[in-house]
């Protein structure tokens, strides 16, 4: 039921103060473009962020700077070891 | 997506087994609350990697598998009724009720279709003006968001034949009910990653302080769960009960708070049912009487009968983490994956479908 897969913003349709109308976006990734509504997302996202979709709604905006850092972390993480475990495997 | 396929990575994977190796200290049992880490682990093949002492039991964090007996047979019976059409996700579709399953209505002229969102039933109901468009709204605290902001929306358009039957849930009642029983006697939690996305980490206070639980955060990433487990590993080592969050990347302390604002806007805590648990305070959401027009139980009148579970179904006991599914004398016997007769074999994210599927990993 919960499927984390982030998708890219390209376009947004509405206002984040204006309940009364339509809030959505495109979104993409890897070449498979939809519509997806923004009634509930967290931070109103900007064109060129990232979303977490949850039934056809986005619940979490994700800048391309957060998604990098958070990754970054986990590279640290396994560097971290295989330095320990003298080049791991 | 490339950030996906780096948080999936095997080199990843190996290098945190290690460090969960170290982090496990003694024995420890720990609850994984949520019905898509319990897919994640056995579709990963994690639970056979898992240090000896770490025991994984699984709570009741799928949604299709505690909507109880009744209202199961509540969503056939309108799904009979002519006029009805039936909006429901994926999982529901094959659950059986005590009168067969949503399938089979569907197979004797019934209209039910498969939608992916909410918002795909209401434009059901605008293509179709002379049907009653009927949401199963079953789901916690990820998706009640969905549907508050549908229900408004069909409010703000003046969509008529648009109801839902909400049947659904929150969390932390439930928790506390299992909690409070000794026999399960657990060490940890390790708390879902999208419902805590809306409810945000701060949620978990109380279950680290009240039970002296360790509670991480986690996302559904192999990396993710493991490192959640690193850190459970960790805090329980050191005898700490705190929450940490591990998955900040989208969670964060005090959670999504214009999603919760929407779900208060439409839904009010009422008592709900729930397979194996029993009738659980404030554990509930329907809808409030301002957005009555789009209530199914109070639009159709429905009544929910009380209806005994399965005969020899364990589904109650093991959505409490007291029993396993190799437990149930259904199990891989009467009841498989082609020929469910419990919910939790049927649903994708059920405890039962995932033993079944990928075999107990011991």
């Amino acid at each position: 039921m919960c499927l984390a897969v982030p998708m890219r913003v390209i376009e947004i349709t509405g206002d984040p103060d204006d309940f009364l109308n339509k809030q959505a976006a495109q979104v993409e990734s890897e070449g498979i473009e939809k519509e997806i509504r923004l009634d509930v997302v967290d931070h109103w996202p900007a064109v060129g962020d990232y979303v977490i979709i949850h039934a056809g709604f986005a619940i979490h905006t994700l800048s391309p700077e957060e998604a990098e850092r958070n990754l970054e972390l986990m590279r640290e993480m396994a560097r971290g070891l295989d330095e320990m475990t003298e080049g791991g495997n | 997506m490339k950030y996906l396929k780096e948080f999936r990575d095997r080199q990843l994977t190996t290098s945190l087994i290690k460090r969960l190796e170290e982090s496990v200290t003694g024995p420890m049992r720990i609850m994984e609350v949520c019905g898509t880490h319990t897919m994640a682990i056995f579709r990963n093949g994690l639970r056979s990697l898992l240090p000896e002492e770490l025991e994984l039991v699984s709570g009741p964090g799928c949604p299709v598998c505690v909507t109880s007996a009744g209202h199961i047979d509540a969503f056939i019976s309108m799904a009979d009724q002519p006029r009805n059409h039936l909006a429901v996700f994926g999982d529901l579709f094959r659950v059986p009720g005590s009168n067969g399953s949503l399938s089979e209505a569907s197979s004797r002229g019934a209209r039910v279709d498969i939608v992916y969102s909410p918002m795909d039933a209401l434009e059901l109901a605008v293509k179709n003006p002379d049907e009653l468009v009927v949401f199963l709204g079953v789901g916690f605290e990820t998706t009640t968001p969905a549907v508050a902001a549908t229900i408004m929306a069909a409010n703000v358009q003046k969509i008529d034949n648009f109801i839902v039957f909400s049947t659904q849930k929150v969390m932390p009642p439930p928790l506390h009910a299992l909690l409070g029983d000794p026999e399960l006697n657990i060490d940890g939690l390790l708390c879902p990653g999208h419902v805590s996305a809306i409810i945000g980490s701060d949620a978990y206070l109380d279950f680290a302080k009240q039970y002296g639980l360790s509670c991480v955060v986690a996302g559904f990433e192999a990396a993710d769960i493991l490192q959640g487990l690193i850190m459970l590993g960790r805090q329980h080592g050191e005898g700490r009960a705190e929450v940490e969050n591990g998955y900040t990347r989208l969670v964060s302390r005090e959670g999504n708070r214009r999603a919760r604002d929407m779900v208060d806007e439409v839904f009010e805590a009422v008592d709900s049912p729930w397979r194996g648990l029993g009738v659980i305070k404030d554990s509930g959401l329907a809808i409030r009487e301002k957005y009555e027009q789009f209530d199914a139980e109070k639009r159709l009148k429905l009544t929910i009968e009380d209806v005994e579970e399965p005969k020899g179904c364990l589904c109650g006991q093991v959505l409490k983490g007291i029993c396993r599914p190799p437990d149930c004398p259904l199990f891989g016997r009467r009841c498989t994956e082609t020929n469910p007769i419990g919910p939790c074999m049927v649903s994708s994210e059920g405890t039962c479908a995932a033993y079944y599927k990928y075999g107990t990993g011991q």
